[in-house]
């Protein structure tokens, strides 16, 4: 594979085909761990680090693996992954473990990973799958820190904020405040917020789309699930 | 008697698995574009939640907590959750026929919904007694269909009205989204003890 198709696949994972806002994948986690950019970041690198395992796993095994019973297969393939991002994350950064909590062993029935595993990693090779996804799974990272950071700077007016809690005390530096205290929208930080931001974040997408001349995606891929 | 009427309606309304939980949300924006889909498929992942709900506790509770496998959770309910879904499609093709025809190919599609996965783990946690899971499960299950018939309805409307080329689709559908959740926090002022 060349080196030009090695390209096309990093842009589509970090902002053509974004997982979030292109193809409406993972929305869970994307609204759910987003109340602030620190958590948005940490739930996407998690997810990023199981979908270029699987895929990796995926692209190597695929030919042994028979058409009929793909589907189970892949499901257990990234269960087995994110059993093992879980159990790293319980033992080494269990801040953050706790705050993620519910949505690390949701990342099984995340429709992002399984959809790029069916897509891509089933039909190439192991580096451009390796790659394919880790890429989309950086940029699942990129839109769930962008949607935090929104809501966060909104709705409390910091950010990154308890990122040397989460992350480790090297983080301390990106902790920022933007608005005074008393400015922060409540509703921003609450379920309608994550609803509101990721929607108006899409719309800002295509208008990027728009300028840049590309063509803009009106569905989505709502085949899966 | 009280508990669970009130724990019911905490799993239906306050923590809606949609709109507060943010579960299952590629179905919720997938699958609400018309009323009687979305009814159908509310109707059918109500069946595997609860059915998965009562598996999920005994798994829980006979294999993993008695042989200390714990860590085993996510792969094993995953693969319960498959199974009931395989049994759901089975009952629904010999129970209505009509149904399943109806159904067809979103009957699959719950094995990835994050709902069933999500309710399953949340019992386990909640540590509840097996009545306690069930009603749990079928309660938010309900919650679940309730919020996918509501967008579906205003998602019809909307595919009416002339809107922003840029906010067609999917955005506009989180928005409304938005105002539907903003609405649902009315229900958190009741106690659910």
């Amino acid at each position: 594979m060349s080196s030009s198709n090695y390209k096309t696949i990093v842009k589509d994972g970090l902002w053509d085909n974004n997982g979030v806002f292109s193809m409406l994948l993972g929305m869970c986690p994307a609204m759910a761990m987003t109340t602030s950019a620190t958590n948005g970041f940490g739930m996407g690198l998690a997810t990023a680090v199981v979908m270029a395992a699987s895929s990796l796993l995926v692209a190597v095994f695929r030919k042994l693996i028979t058409p009929e019973v793909r589907i189970p297969v892949y499901i257990l393939i990234v269960a087995a992954m994110v059993t093992l991002v879980d159990l790293a994350m319980n033992a080494w950064m269990h801040e953050l473990y706790k705050v993620l909590g519910l949505f690390i062993p949701l990342i099984v029935s995340n429709c992002l990973p399984l959809a790029r595993l069916e897509a891509f990693a089933a039909k190439q090779p192991v580096l451009p799958s390796f790659l394919d996804g880790l890429f989309m799974g950086l940029g699942f990272t990129i839109a769930l820190t962008a949607i935090g950071a929104v809501r966060e700077i909104t709705g409390n007016g910091t950010l990154f904020a308890d990122a040397s809690l989460l992350l480790g005390p090297a983080f301390k530096a990106i902790e920022l405040r933007v608005l005074p205290a008393d400015m922060g929208v409540l509703m921003m930080i609450l379920p309608p917020g994550g609803f509101l931001v990721t929607g108006l974040l899409v719309v800002v997408k295509r208008m990027l789309d728009l300028r840049a001349g590309k063509e803009i995606q009106m569905g989505g891929a709502h085949s899966v699930a | 008697m009280k508990d669970f009427a009130l724990m019911m309606i905490g799993a239906a309304l306050v923590n809606n698995v949609i709109l507060a939980r943010f579960l299952g949300l590629c179905s919720f924006m997938g699958v609400t574009t018309r009323i009687d889909t979305a009814a159908g498929m509310g109707l059918a992942t109500t069946f595997v939640i609860t059915v998965s709900s009562m598996a999920d506790w005994a798994v829980q509770h006979y294999l993993l907590d008695a042989y200390g496998l714990g860590y085993l959770r996510t792969v094993t309910f995953i693969l319960v959750i498959a199974s009931a879904v395989q049994f759901t499609e089975l009952t629904i093709k010999k129970v209505s026929p009509a149904l399943f025809q109806m159904l067809g190919i979103y009957l699959p599609l719950i094995t990835t919904n994050c709902a069933v996965l999500g309710v399953a783990l949340l019992l386990v946690e909640g540590h509840m007694s097996f009545l306690g899971a069930t009603l749990f499960g079928f309660a938010s299950a309900l919650g679940y269909s309730l919020v996918m018939v509501i967008f579906a309805g205003l998602r019809e409307r909307l595919a009416l009205a002339e809107v922003p080329r840029l906010f067609a689709g999917p955005p506009l559908g989180f928005i409304v989204a938005s105002l539907l959740a903003m609405a649902f926090m009315g229900f958190s002022g009741i106690s659910t003890g």
